[in-house]
C-alpha cells in the first residue's frame, strides 16, 4: 500500500465562477471524510454564480470523495440565489455514483416517525397487551385440555412417536442433574436442621425435616425449575425457531394443526414424566439427607428411616404427585406458548428462550404459593 | 469494456481448483482468472457446486487442492490473519441478504466501518447514508431485517457488502426470488455500482437473462463430470459452444422465452 496523500480542496474564482480544485486521496478509511463546513463558509464569502471542479490533482478516492460531493451538492443547492453546478470535470465514476446516491427515495417513501405516545396512550396500549396475552393463554389452556380429550379418544392427530421421543429427551435425559440437584438440596436441608436441632438434643427429627421438606415441597419445586430451565427453554428455541423457517406455516397450509402435532405431545411428554421424576427426586433428596445426618449426628440407618416412616404421611406424597403434574405442565404450556408467538429472527429465538426459563421459573413459585394457601385452607 | 493499455494482471486467480466435503469431491481441477474490472460468471445447472466454488474464494471453505490467488498473493496459504485482512477487500452478498436480525439495516451497513476503520460516529453516519442512498434504500435505515420485502433485503445485503469500498464483490444468487423487473433493477444496479466503483465483480448464478445482461467473462461448472467444461462470457457461450451440455443449458431460455435470449 503506497502512504495516502491527505485529501484537500482550494476554492478559485475565475470571473464568476468558483472551481473547487480537489487534491490528494479521498479513501474513507485511510484519511477519513472532509467537513464540509469550512466549503460552506468560503462560498458564502465568494460572490459567484456558478460552481465548477477541477479534478487534474486528484489521487485515488472512494466513497469519501462521494459523501463530500453530496454535501457539496445539497448546500449548493441551499444557495439563494441558488448556484449553477457544473460536474462536467469531475470524474465519470464519481459522476455515476452521484447519480445513483441522487436516486434515493423514488421508489419508496420517506419514513416517517410517529411522535411518542402520551402516558394515557401507554399504559391502555399495555392494558390490552397484558389482557390479550392472559386471554392467549388462557385459550390455549382450554385447547389443550380440549384436545387432550379428544386425543384420549384417538381423534388427535397427536403422533405416538413424537410423544416417545420427547419423553426421552424430557424424562431420562434430565436423570442425572436431577440427581444432582435434588441430592445436593437433600444434604442441605440436613445440615442446616442438624445445626439447630442438635442444641435442643432433638437430632433425631431432621428425618422430619427433611422427609417433609423434600415430599411436600423441595423435591417438586426443584425439579419443576430444573425442568423449566431445560425443557422448557428448549421447546420455546424449537418452536421459534420453526416459525422463523416457515415449519409452522407449512404445517397450517396443510391443514394440520399446529396445537395437535406441536404442542400436545410436549405436554403430555412433561405430564407424564415429572410424577417420575419427582418420585425420583424424593429419593434422591432423602439419600442425600440421610448421609449428611449420618455423618453429622451419628444416626443410625435404621432411626433415621424409621423416623422418616412415622414423619411422611401418603397425603404429603400425594400433594407432591399433583404438584408435579401441575408444574409439568406448566412448564410445557409456557415453552410452547412463547415458542409460537415469537418472532421470525434469530434475535426471537433467544428471546423465547429467556423468556419462556423467567416465566417458567416465576409461575413454578407463584404456582406452589397457591399450593401451600389452598392446602392451609383444606387442613392438608 | 476492459480497454487500457496492455492487459492488466488478474485480480483472482484460481490454479487447479478442487473443492471437497470429506471423500466427497464437489469440483476439481478448476483454472480460471479474474480480470481487474470485468463482471465474472460462475454458471451451471442447480446442484453443481456453484456456490461451494464460491465459498472458497471468499474464505469461507479450504479448497482440497489448487490456490487462489489475490492479486497474486497466494489467499489459501496465507495465514489466517492476513486472510482476514484481505478479505476485507471482498464484499460478499450472500443468497438471502443474511443480514445480522439483531441490528437495524443503518447498524448492519456500519457494523464493518466501526469495527474495521478510525472513522468517528458522524462520518459513518454519512458513509451508511451513502450506502443505503446507492441501493435506494436511504429510507428505510432504521427498519429491522425482519420487516423488509425479499428485494429490499437484498439491496440492504448489497449496500453492507459495499460498506468497506470494496475491490472485488461476490453475488451469491442475486436473482433468485425476485420478480424479473426486481432482479432487472438489481442488474442495472449492479453494472451502476461496477461502473462509479470500479469495482470487480463475481457473480454465481443460473439467472440466464442476468447472466447476458451483466456478465463479460465466465466459467461453466457441470454437475456430471464436476469440472468446468466451457470459459467465456455468457453470450460467447450461447452464440458459440459447441458443447452440448452448455448449449441445452443456453438455450432452454430461448426456447421458452423467445424474447429475453437476444436482449442485451
Amino acid at each position: 500500500m503506497t502512504q495516502a496523500n491527505p485529501p484537500g480542496w482550494r476554492l478559485d474564482l475565475r470571473g464568476r465562477e468558483v472551481v473547487v480544485s480537489l487534491t490528494g486521496d479521498w479513501i474513507a478509511r485511510e484519511t477519513g471524510l472532509r467537513n464540509i463546513a469550512e466549503v460552506r463558509q468560503a462560498l458564502e464569502s465568494l460572490d459567484a454564480v456558478r460552481l465548477g471542479f477541477d479534478a487534474s490533482g486528484l489521487g485515488r478516492w472512494d466513497s469519501a470523495l462521494v459523501v463530500f460531493l453530496q454535501s457539496l451538492r445539497a448546500e449548493v443547492a441551499r444557495q439563494v440565489p441558488p448556484l449553477g453546478l457544473d460536474e462536467s470535470a469531475l470524474p465519470e465514476a464519481a459522476r455515476r455514483l452521484l447519480a445513483l446516491a441522487g436516486l434515493a427515495g423514488g421508489s419508496e417513501s420517506a419514513e416517517t416517525v410517529p411522535p411518542p405516545p402520551s402516558l394515557a396512550t401507554r399504559v391502555g396500549r399495555s392494558a390490552f397487551n397484558w389482557w390479550g396475552g392472559g386471554v392467549a393463554v388462557a385459550a390455549l389452556v382450554g385447547e389443550t385440555v380440549l384436545r387432550s380429550v379428544a386425543a384420549f379418544g384417538g381423534r388427535a392427530r397427536t403422533r405416538a412417536v413424537d410423544v416417545m421421543q420427547l419423553m426421552r429427551e424430557a424424562g431420562a435425559g434430565a436423570v442425572g442433574i436431577i440427581a444432582v440437584v435434588n441430592g445436593l438440596v437433600g444434604a442441605i436441608l440436613a445440615f442446616v436442621g442438624a445445626v439447630q436441632l442438635r442444641r435442643f438434643g432433638a437430632g433425631i427429627y431432621v428425618a422430619d425435616l427433611v422427609g417433609i421438606a423434600m415430599v411436600r415441597e423441595m423435591a417438586a419445586v426443584m425439579t419443576a425449575i430444573v425442568m423449566a430451565g431445560r425443557t422448557g427453554g428448549a421447546y420455546a428455541a424449537h418452536l421459534a425457531t420453526m416459525q422463523g423457517n416457515e415449519e409452522i406455516d407449512a404445517l397450517q397450509a396443510l391443514g394440520i394443526p399446529v396445537h395437535d402435532f406441536l404442542v400436545l405431545p410436549r405436554v403430555a411428554a412433561l405430564v407424564a414424566m415429572m410424577p417420575l421424576l419427582y418420585l425420583y427426586a424424593c429419593a434422591v433428596g432423602l439419600f442425600g439427607g440421610f448421609v449428611v445426618s449420618g455423618a453429622t449426628l451419628d444416626l443410625t440407618p435404621a432411626a433415621f428411616w424409621g423416623q422418616i416412616q412415622t414423619a411422611i404421611a401418603g397425603r404429603q406424597f400425594a400433594i407432591g404427585l399433583v404438584k408435579s403434574v401441575a408444574f409439568g405442565a406448566l412448564v410445557a404450556l409456557v415453552g410452547c406458548h412463547v415458542g409460537l408467538k415469537a418472532g421470525r429472527s434469530a434475535a426471537a429465538v433467544g428471546h423465547a428462550a429467556t423468556t419462556a426459563v423467567v416465566a417458567g421459573i416465576v409461575g413454578i413459585i407463584a404456582l406452589d404459593a397457591l399450593f401451600a394457601v389452598c392446602a392451609d385452607a383444606l387442613g392438608i | 469494456m476492459a480497454g487500457g493499455a496492455g492487459p492488466p494482471p488478474p485480480l483472482l486467480d484460481a490454479k487447479g481448483l478442487t473443492l471437497a466435503f470429506g471423500p466427497r469431491v464437489i469440483q476439481r481441477d478448476l483454472t480460471f482468472s479474474v480480470r481487474r474490472g470485468s463482471v465474472f460468471a460462475v454458471m451451471g445447472g442447480s446442484g453443481c457446486g456453484k456456490s461451494t466454488v464460491l465459498r472458497a474464494m471468499i474464505g469461507l471453505l479450504r479448497p482440497a487442492a489448487g490456490t487462489v490467488a489475490v492479486d497474486g498473493e497466494d489467499y489459501w496459504g496465507a495465514s489466517s490473519s492476513r486472510r482476514a485482512e484481505i478479505g476485507r477487500r471482498f464484499g460478499v452478498l450472500f443468497q438471502n441478504g443474511a443480514l445480522w436480525s439483531s441490528m437495524s439495516v443503518a447498524e448492519n451497513v456500519a457494523l464493518p466501518l466501526q469495527i474495521f476503520t478510525d472513522l468517528g460516529a458522524g462520518d459513518i453516519d454519512a458513509l451508511v447514508r451513502l450506502k443505503l442512498s446507492l441501493v435506494g434504500m436511504e429510507a428505510a435505515g432504521k427498519r429491522m431485517p425482519s420487516e423488509l420485502s425479499g428485494g429490499m433485503r437484498k439491496r440492504a445485503g448489497l449496500a453492507r457488502a459495499l460498506a468497506l469500498d470494496p475491490d472485488i464483490l461476490f453475488f451469491d444468487e442475486p436473482s433468485a426470488g425476485l420478480d424479473p423487473v426486481t432482479s432487472k433493477r438489481l442488474d442495472d444496479l449492479i453494472l451502476e455500482l461496477r461502473d462509479g466503483l470500479g469495482a470487480t465483480i463475481v457473480i454465481v448464478s443460473h439467472e440466464l437473462p442476468s447472466l447476458f445482461a451483466t456478465c463479460d467473462d465466465g466459467l461453466f461448472l457441470d454437475a456430471e463430470t464436476r469440472t468446468a467444461i466451457a470459459h467465456g462470457s455468457p453470450r460467447a457461450l450461447r452464440d458459440g459452444c459447441g458443447h452440448p451440455i452448455v448449449r441445452s443449458f443456453m438455450e432452454r431460455t430461448r426456447h421458452d422465452h423467445p424474447g429475453q435470449g437476444g436482449s442485451p
